[in-house]
């Protein structure tokens, strides 16, 4: 490559460089730093382990994350191995369906489940009509498992899916010709291969139920998740340094997973020589 | 009879998931059209909520869509040229390059809104203007238009192309425009389709960067649940969904690259893939 060319690359990534210098790199330095510049300087990033209110916040939104992946990898595992495995008409729809969800907001994910959950949704009249009794479940933890299984449920699905296709399914041929049962070959077989997809699908899983603003956001419960906790200190009570420090930590907890996920499905991003 | 009866019990299963995930859409929409929801469908049909939702969000509306094509503009300049200096150079500064590139979606919307407000919030007639919230559509779609070039450009021989066009004479612009580009094409159709997506729907970077002047459409929804009735709400979601379908039917139709390997085909059935990977 000559110097001609090294200089025209240089000018064409110049100014995706210089928008991502001045408003993401140099504003998240900011940040990192406002985090440490309280009276207590860095030690403020152990304030979400020693304030009641932001590890209780930081505990439940881990809690809550790790139940919606495993419940979302469970359900999405029997129903993405069923449609990678079956061809049957309406399969298209179906994934089709199974899939819309994708696109919407964390907003109208929080509004679906008050359509299911909330005073006049589908539950409570349900329930009122069989037990007499109004089940409103929207805004309260409950609520926020279900929204969250909402747009978890799609994500894995479409992972689960692209894993099945790979299974080879001679291993599994081999194996019920040595005579393993269904639930055998499920186990010992189906499984592990698909553990990597299992494990990178469940990553992001986990990154986006930690990081969910507008789904809690709308449904406003008692529980303060992490992203609640950290709009309320920022507006509410005016705590910058709070703010941040919550912020960072939250994004280092996100990147960690995605980077799991990522190192583990294999990038198609970086796979250019 | 042992296949059928495991057929039909997972097929139940993963129509009950489907209803999970479909009804309250159904529901909504009804909502959006029913006069009164608390009688029901029964009460009648009517428009009355689309066009009060119309009267008071319609420029939230257009705000979005101004955003959004700016949005696309911006990740076109940016994105394509950086996704072919991506795919030509394979050194340590082009990977880190990239990490940082695609950071805006691995961390919550939430830090990066807070990190623009701190650093920028003092600049009040920037601040209050949608340019603010443009810039953090941008640092969020950006990353998916890059990939979706990258993706193309990967899975294609380029750089034969490119040594054909130049042993021809080609500069190295007339390549860039004249090889490059439309051998690009696919990718960028998809990338484009999934940032006016992801920029029409954002909310939680634009939740922080909005002032009461610049909302946009989630935005307005937000306002709409919290302090509307549930039947302008759902008018309201229905507009949104409306305003989508084309795009979501584009990506499922332009989402994977004609031209792409079969290995990475695999990963993109319905065209959605990259959105699982969208900030919620």
């Amino acid at each position: 490559m000559n110097r001609h060319e090294y200089r025209n690359l240089v000018i064409l990534v110049l100014p995706t460089a210089i928008v991502c210098i001045a408003f993401f790199i140099l504003p998240m330095a900011k940040l990192v730093m406002i985090g440490g510049s309280g009276e207590r300087g860095l030690v403020a990033y152990l304030d979400i382990l020693t304030k009641p209110r932001h590890f209780e916040s930081l505990i439940a939104t881990l809690l809550l994350s790790i139940l919606v992946t495993v419940t979302a990898l469970a359900v999405a595992t029997i129903s993405g191995l069923f449609l990678e495995r079956n061809r049957f008409r309406g399969r298209g729809l179906l994934i089709s369906m199974l899939t819309f969800p994708l696109a919407f907001p964390g907003v109208v994910i929080g509004f679906m489940v008050i359509m299911l959950g909330g005073r006049q949704g589908l539950v409570s009249e349900i329930s009122k009509a069989v037990t007499g009794d109004k089940i409103v479940f929207a805004y309260s933890i409950v609520g926020l498992f279900v929204g969250y299984m909402y747009f978890s449920i799609p994500r894995v699905i479409l992972t689960i899916m692209a894993a099945a296709e790979k299974l080879d399914p001679a291993l599994e041929e081999a194996a019920r010709s040595l005579g393993a049962p269904q639930w055998r070959v499920v186990l010992d077989v189906i499984l592990p291969a698909l553990k990597p997809g299992l494990i990178a699908s469940g990553a992001i899983c986990f990154a986006t139920s930690m990081g969910a603003f507008g789904t809690a956001f709308t449904l406003a419960t008692n529980i303060d998740v992490l992203p609640m906790t950290i709009y309320t200190e920022f507006t509410l009570n005016a705590n910058i340094v709070g703010a941040a420090t919550l912020s960072i930590v939250l994004g280092i907890i996100t990147w960690t997973a995605l980077y799991i996920a990522r190192s583990l499905s294999g990038s198609n991003a970086v796979a250019a020589g | 009879m042992r296949r059928p009866w495991l057929f039909y019990s997972q097929l139940a299963f993963t129509l009950c998931v489907c209803a999970f995930l479909i009804v309250p859409v159904i529901m909504s929409m009804m909502a959006g059209v029913t006069e009164n929801y608390f009688y029901g469908i029964k009460s009648g049909i009517t428009l009355r909520w689309i066009y009060e939702v119309l009267d008071i969000y319609l420029d939230t509306i257009y705000l979005s869509l101004m955003i959004a094509v700016a949005c696309l503009a911006v990740t076109l300049i940016l994105g394509v040229p950086t996704a072919y200096v991506l795919a030509k150079k394979s050194g340590r500064l082009a990977r880190m390059f990239e990490e940082f590139l695609v950071l805006p979606v691995a961390i919550p919307g939430l830090a990066i809104a807070l990190a623009l407000i701190i650093t920028y919030g003092g600049f009040r007639d920037f601040r209050s203007s949608w340019g603010f919230i443009l810039v953090g559509h941008v640092l969020y779609t950006l990353p998916f238009m890059v990939r979706s070039v990258l993706a193309v450009l990967s899975s294609i021989d380029f750089k034969t192309l490119e040594e054909g066009a130049a042993s021809l004479g080609a500069s190295f612009w007339q390549r860039f425009f004249g090889v490059i580009l439309p051998n690009c094409r696919s990718g960028i159709l998809a990338g484009s389709l999934m940032v006016v997506t992801l920029s029409v729907g954002e909310f939680n970077l634009t939740w922080m960067l909005h002032t009461p002047l610049t909302k946009t459409l989630p935005v307005g929804l937000a306002d709409s649940y919290a302090s509307m009735r549930l039947e302008v709400g759902s008018a309201y979601t229905l507009v949104f969904l409306i305003m989508i379908m084309p795009l979501l039917a584009g990506l499922q139709m332009f989402g994977t690259p004609k031209d792409r390997k079969p290995e990475a085909q695999s990963d993109d059935m319905t065209g959605k893939t990259s959105l699982k990977e969208k900030n919620l």
